[in-house]
């Protein structure tokens, strides 16, 4: 097993994300080789390349229907499978929110 | 109002005999820019409410084959105003869309896209242009070469680095500092204003980044690249069309010896050849742009195939109608002379075939491991346990 790079949070104890951290994770094995720890950080790992980078969003934005938008390009939403799912439960709600208004 | 793309197509066939002229002149007639975003060639694909006439991905690949069917150089106008808009459309700010899309779709502004530097070509992450913090603006310090249009653009996208980190900023080509110089006489795209950029210490407010440093490189050049690679495979269809149809009409007329050329088995299969290629090239650009439409993820890895295809399509079918026009293809002011030119240079631009290569095998694997469920490849995701 690779050197994984875990982030403080433990995503195991975490709220359930309606499996998008797997999701993700098997999308990521596709083009990494093998699946990463859900708190890896597969970019200070240096296992995803700039091309890939840029692809990653267009699967969030297919694969959960939403737009990443400019202020959302923060690597700590997309560093981590756990962090992309915090971020798909968050502009999801917004959407929920704004869809009640 | 941009125009549709019955205007386009009329605007290219009323230009199309200057376009000789426009290469041996090395330059675009200054009103030809203005006159190519009135008939809606520039940044087609921008929404409406920033002057784009919201052209679908096939659409903009129909625009791109007729210009590069037309002049090389005004393909590469339309590839940079779109590398640029497409850039700054998606990780733009508000306040950066609202100024420079309308003006970049009407043609008022000339774009430029400057990330290649002497010692930073193929790796872009290897650019030490440095963007730094200066009170409340940025100045920005590099050397930046081969810029299409570099020698006449209004405003340049630059790729450096801020605090170590791939960053992306818009320079205003006004701003102190800043020195253009025009490159003259090189192979191919000779009337597309390429110049070396020096930059030195240039001031530009903090509000000129586009997206936060970290995705200069990855997202913001990304995606001016996936763009330009789409505009040019498709611009190479259209050279490769161009080149084909010459050399097809110079066979059927030409007798030598009493033998019509097009009787002459070798030149037929030179023709049958140039079909095959061209017809695929194409193919894989529709496929590129169909992808493109539904958002799927390999849309990226399907343009850059559809590049790395048409741009060695561009360089064979246009070298087979050099041969088979003969001298007449090696005079100057040749049409398919000029075209095996230019083609010579868009197999480098935006990837060169080596490049490509490395990202298509990228998808390849993925495809593999996504489908060999079972077999060798195969990556199981173990459970959500941290190891």
């Amino acid at each position: 097993m690779h050197n994984a790079i875990m982030t403080s949070r433990a995503p195991a104890a975490g709220p359930p994300d309606d499996g998008v951290t797997d999701e993700v994770r098997s999308y990521l094995a596709e083009a990494l080789g093998d699946a990463p720890g859900p708190g890896e950080d597969y970019f200070a790992t240096g296992r995803v390349n700039s091309l890939f980078a840029l692809q990653l969003i267009v699967f969030v934005e297919a694969r959960f229907g939403l737009v990443v938008e400019p202020e959302d390009l923060d690597l700590a939403h997309f560093r981590t499978a756990t962090a992309i799912a915090s971020f798909v439960a968050a502009k999801r709600a917004a959407t929920d929110a704004a869809g009640r208004r | 109002m941009t125009g549709r793309p019955a205007d386009a197509a009329v605007f290219l066939e009323a230009v199309r005999a200057g376009a000789t002229g426009w290469d041996g002149a090395r330059q675009l007639p200054a009103e030809l820019i203005r006159e190519a975003g009135r008939a809606g060639l520039l940044a087609a694909d921008l929404p409406h409410h920033y002057g784009g006439a919201g052209a679908s991905a096939s659409d903009v690949g129909e625009l791109s084959a007729r210009t590069g069917g037309v002049c090389s150089s005004l393909r590469a106008l339309v590839t940079v105003q779109g590398m640029v808009a497409a850039a700054v459309l998606r990780w733009g700010t508000a306040g950066q869309r609202e100024t420079w899309l309308p003006r970049f779709a009407s043609g008022e502004a000339v774009a430029a896209f400057a990330a290649t530097e002497p010692d930073a070509g193929s790796e872009l992450a290897a650019v030490r242009t440095r963007i730094e913090p200066a009170g409340s603006q940025l100045r920005v310090t590099g050397r930046k070469v081969w810029v299409s249009f570099g020698e006449i653009a209004d405003v340049v996208l630059v790729l450096g680095r801020l605090d170590g980190a791939p960053a992306a900023v818009l320079v205003e080509t006004g701003r102190p500092g800043l020195r253009r110089r025009p490159v003259r006489d090189q192979l191919g795209l000779r009337a597309a204003h390429i110049a070396h950029l020096d930059l030195d210490a240039v001031p530009v407010p903090r509000g000129n980044l586009v997206a936060a440093p970290g995705f200069g490189l990855s997202h913001v050049a990304g995606t001016a690249l996936d763009h330009g690679r789409y505009t040019v495979a498709w611009g190479c269809v259209g050279l490769a069309a161009a080149c084909h149809r010459l050399a097809t009409g110079h066979a059927l007329a030409r007798v030598q010896g009493g033998v019509r050329l097009s009787d002459h088995q070798l030149v037929r299969a030179l023709l049958a050849r140039s079909f095959v290629d061209l017809t695929a090239a194409e193919q894989l650009c529709r496929r590129a742009a169909a992808l493109r439409t539904a958002g799927d993820p390999e849309f990226l890895a399907a343009t850059v195939t559809a590049k790395y295809a048409a741009a060695r399509t561009a360089d064979s079918v246009s070298r087979d109608a050099v041969r088979i026009h003969g001298s007449a293809g090696c005079d100057a002011g040749s049409v398919v002379g000029r075209f095996l030119r230019d083609a010579a240079v868009m197999q480098i631009i935006e990837g060169a075939p080596e490049v490509n290569e490395m990202h298509i095998a990228d998808h390849v694997i993925r495809e593999h491991r996504r489908t060999a469920g079972g077999h060798p490849g195969h990556v199981p995701v173990p459970s959500g346990a941290v190891p």
